[in-house]
């Protein structure tokens, strides 16, 4: 099943609107897609650097389309990392920005815009599995390449899920607010292609005044963001802004703090706006879960219940399954957009389906007397920043790499790294931003006199704010 | 403090700058700290150190460090 065959049936529709309010129809947007995707070869692996405009949304579907895997990456990925994730996992041709071609080895061999494809000297590797579809990278930005293998039908049940959960219909019309390369924002692009929608392409944040007027120039019915991006939305008062055509917004990619969530169902009520929260990874494609609108204002801080087709529970720590309200446990879900598994490497792309459908999530919930589910905290040391994962442990073990002896702790949207010493908190800054793609913004560094660690060497985390120097 | 010191130390504190950093080429996403997230924590700093509350059109206009100067002028802030 392969969503992007099917694209043809809305040929007659307007599928994107760009940044210079230029409409491309969908004949056209899969004309441009297959003249690129005839230039490479099925079960090859192309790595796209996306960012939100027509030539990188072709170049995915005619990749898609061609039966290539891709691995989708944006375009402002550091060299350094670029580099790392081409060694590791050797891909046959590489699609980006025509002014970072210099960057990397290839020959052209075709062009899109201001966009190239690049065929690399990788040509040797055995062909990828039937199936395999994309490549997304996820514990963010802690500068792993390791890789979820998505499949196409991964893409194509959540896309029609996603769908099902919100209404979705061709006159839905949305706007991007997050990269493509990042799962929630390409899940709201899929979503939209799937029933024939238009998409306005934007490249400008929030704070921006361009985002505003292309929203209201262009009729926007819907919003997506992370918490962050909710955070917005209240400093610019979201409450007196006239969007005539805005009809619902979508909040996942991490807990939203119960009062925002309170606060938007009440004006979302008075506005006359469906507000959906919902929750998801990018280990089961994107999006898991929704909270009806109906229910935001009386069950504010529940993730809802399992999107269509799927299923939630909760197990203990013995993996008995726990049907008893209020108890926590680990969230489990099932549903066809589980991903086939994790890659290191190259030679991880042939795995088969590893997961079968089963995803671990790593969150501890609860689960209520009407069958809503609430996450309250979470096995592993992780948290997220603007929306991207960042396991503690890797973002300290690269740290601890390039010489820093740190310790990492902190909350969503607010990393805190312990340095000891006297090691210099704007190097450590520098090295952070410049090597995990982590904004400034979310970070603090806190200087201590010295790393808190028990006798066998594990850092004493919730000793660590005792020692600030 | 003056208001300007106040002004100037809102941007050093929340784009982590030095003082020659303040001139008339700092602008939104020309410094690297200076995206839509620093936006927001810059916009609060001020918000902070002046006792006001900034519409959404100012805070949407405010593209520079020079162009403070004038939007903050609408809320009675001297600089």
């Amino acid at each position: 099943m392969n969503l992007f065959h099917e694209l043809e049936t809305h040929a007659s529709h307007t599928a994107l609107i760009t940044e210079r309010s230029e409409r491309i129809g969908y004949g056209d947007l899969l004309g441009a897609a297959d003249e690129l995707g005839r230039k490479i070869a099925p079960r090859r692996l192309v790595f796209v650097l996306g960012r939100n405009n027509f030539e990188s949304i072709a170049g995915y579907l005619g990749f898609a389309r061609a039966d290539a895997a891709q691995t989708l990456i944006n375009y402002t990925i550091h060299d350094a990392l670029l580099a790392k994730l081409l060694e590791r996992y050797r891909p046959e041709f590489i699609y980006l920005p025509k002014a970072r071609a210099a960057s990397v080895k290839g020959a052209q061999i075709g062009a899109l815009g201001d966009y190239v494809l690049l065929k690399t000297r990788h040509d040797r590797e055995d062909a990828l599995p039937k199936g395999l579809a994309l490549l997304l990278t996820t514990s963010g930005s802690t500068g792993s390449p390791k890789l979820v293998r998505l499949s196409h039908e991964n893409i194509a049940s959540n896309a029609v899920a996603i769908g099902q959960s919100l209404g979705i219909t061709g006159a839905s019309r949305p706007m991007t607010t997050m990269p493509m390369s990042y799962s929630y924002g390409l899940s709201i692009i899929n979503s939209h292609l799937a029933v024939g929608a238009a998409i306005v392409l934007s490249e400008a944040t929030l704070m921006e005044k361009r985002f505003w007027d292309t929203m209201r120039t262009h009729g926007v019915t819907t919003l997506g963001g992370v918490p962050f991006i909710y955070e917005m939305l209240k400093k610019l008062r979201f409450e007196r802004m006239e969007l005539p055509h805005l009809e619902y917004i979508t909040q996942a990619g991490g807990k939203l703090n119960p009062v925002l969530t309170a606060e938007f169902a009440a004006i979302c009520a008075r506005k006359g706006l469906r507000f959906y929260v919902m929750y998801g990874q990018t280990e089961a494609t994107a999006r898991i879960s929704c909270l009806p609108w109906e229910h935001v204002q009386t069950k504010a801080g529940s993730i809802g219940v399992a999107i269509p087709g799927g299923e939630l529970w909760l197990e203990d720590e013995s993996g008995s399954r726990i049907d008893a309200p209020g108890t926590s446990g680990e969230l489990i879900y099932k549903g066809r957009n589980v991903s086939l598994g994790y890659a290191e490497s190259r030679r991880d792309l042939n795995a088969g389906d590893e997961n079968k459908g089963l995803l671990r999530t790593g969150d501890l919930a609860t689960r209520d007397a009407e069958g809503f589910f609430h996450i309250v905290g979470r096995k592993k040391r992780f948290l997220k920043v603007y929306g991207n994962r960042i396991s503690l442990d890797e973002m300290e073990q690269l740290l601890r790499g390039a010489g820093f002896d740190c310790a990492c702790a902190g909350d969503d949207d607010h990393l805190k790294i312990y340095t000891a010493g006297t090691a210099d908190a704007a190097r450590i800054r520098a090295y952070v931003c410049e090597h995990t793609g982590v904004s400034s913004s979310g970070l603090a560094i806190v200087s201590v006199d010295a790393i808190p660690r028990n006798e066998s060497g594990k850092v004493l985390y919730a000793e660590l704010d005792a020692g600030k120097a | 403090m003056t208001n300007k010191e106040k002004y100037d130390k809102a941007f050093i504190e929340t784009f982590s700058l030095k003082a020659s950093d303040l001139n008339d080429t700092l602008a939104y996403n020309e410094n690297p700290a200076w995206d839509s997230i620093g936006h927001m924590s810059m916009v609060a700093a001020l918000e902070d150190a002046f006792g006001i509350a900034l519409e959404t059109d100012d805070i949407i206009n405010f593209s520079s460090y020079k162009k403070g100067f004038e939007l903050l002028a609408k809320y009675g802030v001297a600089l």
